[in-house]
């Protein structure tokens, strides 16, 4: 874990109202797994008073890259950073995705900005699994296709792909490939993860063998463990709560309530 | 470099410097050391204790407000047991005073708490958050009611000769008139303030943004009456205080210092900064230093009204 100030090297906006930003952190990009993320202070003073949390969206060479819409203050102001301009972040933190686990298949599932953390987790599978990807939105202009490998579009109000939720997609397409070993890796809306876990349960129910490692998300104040914001419900302990900075962001479904 | 003594005295305790890290805000330390050498500490005060293992609130605990935020965490914590066996061991490797923060539910559980701990070596000094609902008297909270402030104090004091700080509530008309009741029960200081009582709601759905309905108020929002706070227990009662409440530099330890403060605590900071204590040490150096200030305990109380 570091703090660190880095300087931006540019922003482009990859879509409408979708941002990505380029930050020069060898320190970090050194370091940080996909799944991962840093807590960031957009200024100098204290206002706004707390970190904002971002997933690690890519990393290239010294270069890290996070992904961000104009959400409120925070989002606001560091899309207003200018090349150069030093950026504070803590991380890397929580626990990323497990993709040295032995699967043939990837598939990943991102609803709206839930892309963020795939291209990275892309660039460190690509050469070595299948991947296969079901990307969603209520609409059109919110999907978010970025570095995302062999996709699938679902838009709840049919405006591209499939007419419906992406897991509706994600539970039509899988029939196909329910003979490999498959690991789903998935991002998104808490509503979104619910479905998939509900989905994933049914067809192991049936006998298959799906693992699913989904990334969740929290208001949190610190980001490494001392707030205790940021509780999940332990699906093994119905005493205990899992905090979503330190033991996850990413937990396997099994291990949590949603 | 000039020789400036940065210590400071609470009750037996001595402190190598004012800056205490506040409960519920370092954890039990472990987090806290992959940032800064915890020696360099004037003391850590552990996330607050109970009898029994506390899993706390439902999510949404936390939501950021203007220059602030409100927390209600629930008071979530390990127990009584896991904290003697596994978090007090990690402790004793560092040379720095451990205060350790009790939350109750009565008054037996708090005299049991601080009964089970006092042999504890590495605990030099007990904080009494009394901030907690008061399960037996309908659950309102002890802090609000003077009478009840000075019982716990007097048990509490009765099982312990450690430095004994109980941890103010600023949700009260007359905070002085706690701090007297402490020092007339035996407590030897007091920390002023916790945090203050408020909520937010999001206005779509209506609904409040914790699940708690209400929540603790900390941050810089809040320091201007923590100081209020502090001057007012000053002007009236003889007893040590420990400064909290939005506290982000060097320069308002400076200030909760001069309106009577004998040593602070840094809380929602470390949520920010966790090596915080580094710069704001030499900022606390360099003042002293630049007037002639042999010792930082000198500050305490140096307000000039007229």
């Amino acid at each position: 874990m570091l703090i660190i100030s880095s300087p931006v090297v540019e922003l482009s906006e990859i879509q409408k109202g979708i941002f990505l930003q380029k930050i020069k952190s060898p320190e970090i990009a050194k370091e940080i797994l996909p799944g991962q993320f840093l807590n960031i202070k957009v200024s100098e003073g204290f206002s706004p008073l707390l970190r904002r949390p971002f997933s690690i969206c890519d990393v290239e060479d010294d270069n890290i890259f996070l992904m961000f819409n104009i959400f409120g203050e925070g989002t606001r102001i560091l899309a207003c950073k200018h090349k150069g301009d030093l950026i504070n972040i803590l991380g890397p933190l929580g626990k990323g995705f497990n993709f040295d686990a032995d699967f043939d298949l990837a598939v990943f599932i991102a609803g709206g900005l839930g892309a963020a953390p795939f291209p990275f987790l892309f660039r460190k599978l690509k050469n070595q699994k299948n991947i296969i990807s079901f990307v969603g939105g209520k609409t059109k202009s919110e999907v978010i296709k970025y570095n995302i490998p062999n996709y699938s579009v679902a838009t709840e109000d049919g405006s591209e792909g499939f007419k419906g939720n992406v897991i509706e997609l994600f539970e039509q397409e899988i029939k196909n490939h329910l003979s490999k070993k498959i690991k789903i890796f998935a991002c998104g809306p808490n509503g979104m993860l619910k479905a998939l876990s509900d989905s994933v349960k049914k067809l192991n129910n049936f006998g298959y063998n799906l693992t699913c490692e989904i990334s969740t998300e929290s208001a949190m104040a610190c980001g490494f463990g001392i707030c205790q914001g940021c509780p999940i419900q332990d699906a093994n302990n119905p005493d205990h709560y899992h905090l979503i900075c330190k033991d996850g962001p990413v937990f396997n479904v099994n291990d949590v309530v949603l | 470099m000039k020789t400036i003594d940065l210590s400071v005295k609470i009750g037996k305790l001595k402190l190598k410097n004012p800056i205490l890290l506040a409960s519920g805000t370092v954890g039990y330390g472990n987090e806290m050391s992959d940032f800064i050498d915890l020696n360099i500490l004037g003391g850590i005060i552990t996330k607050s204790i109970s009898l029994k293992p506390r899993k706390g609130n439902k999510p949404q605990r936390i939501v950021e407000t203007s220059a602030g935020m409100l927390n209600a965490i629930g008071l979530a914590n390990v127990g009584l047991e896991e904290f003697i066996n596994e978090k007090i061991p990690f402790l004793a490797k560092y040379d720095v005073p451990i205060i350790c923060n009790i939350a109750a539910s009565s008054i037996e559980e708090y005299v049991e708490c601080v009964k089970s701990l006092d042999s504890e070596n590495t605990i030099k000094a007990f904080e009494i958050n009394v901030s907690c609902p008061n399960v037996k008297e309908g659950g309102l909270q002890f802090g609000n009611n003077l009478t009840m402030v000075g019982k716990i104090t007097e048990r509490v004091r009765a099982v312990t000769d450690k430095t004994l700080i109980i941890k103010l509530s600023p949700n009260v008309s007359y905070i002085s008139e706690f701090a007297k009741i402490c020092k007339e029960n035996g407590a030897d200081a007091v920390s002023a303030i916790n945090t203050l009582v408020g909520t937010a709601f999001n206005i779509n759905t209506r609904k409040p943004k914790l699940s708690n309905i209400f929540g603790g108020l900390s941050g810089p929002a809040i320091k201007p009456i923590a100081l209020a706070k502090v001057l007012e227990i000053h002007l009236s009662v003889d007893i040590p205080i420990i400064g909290v409440g939005g506290i982000m530099n060097w320069q308002d330890i400076i200030e909760f210092m001069i309106v009577g403060a004998a040593a602070i605590q840094l809380g929602t900071l470390n949520f920010i900064d966790p090596t915080a204590s580094v710069s704001i040490l030499k900022g606390l150096y360099n003042y002293c230093s630049e007037r002639n200030i042999e010792s930082i305990s000198k500050l305490t109380g140096s307000y000039i009204l007229e």
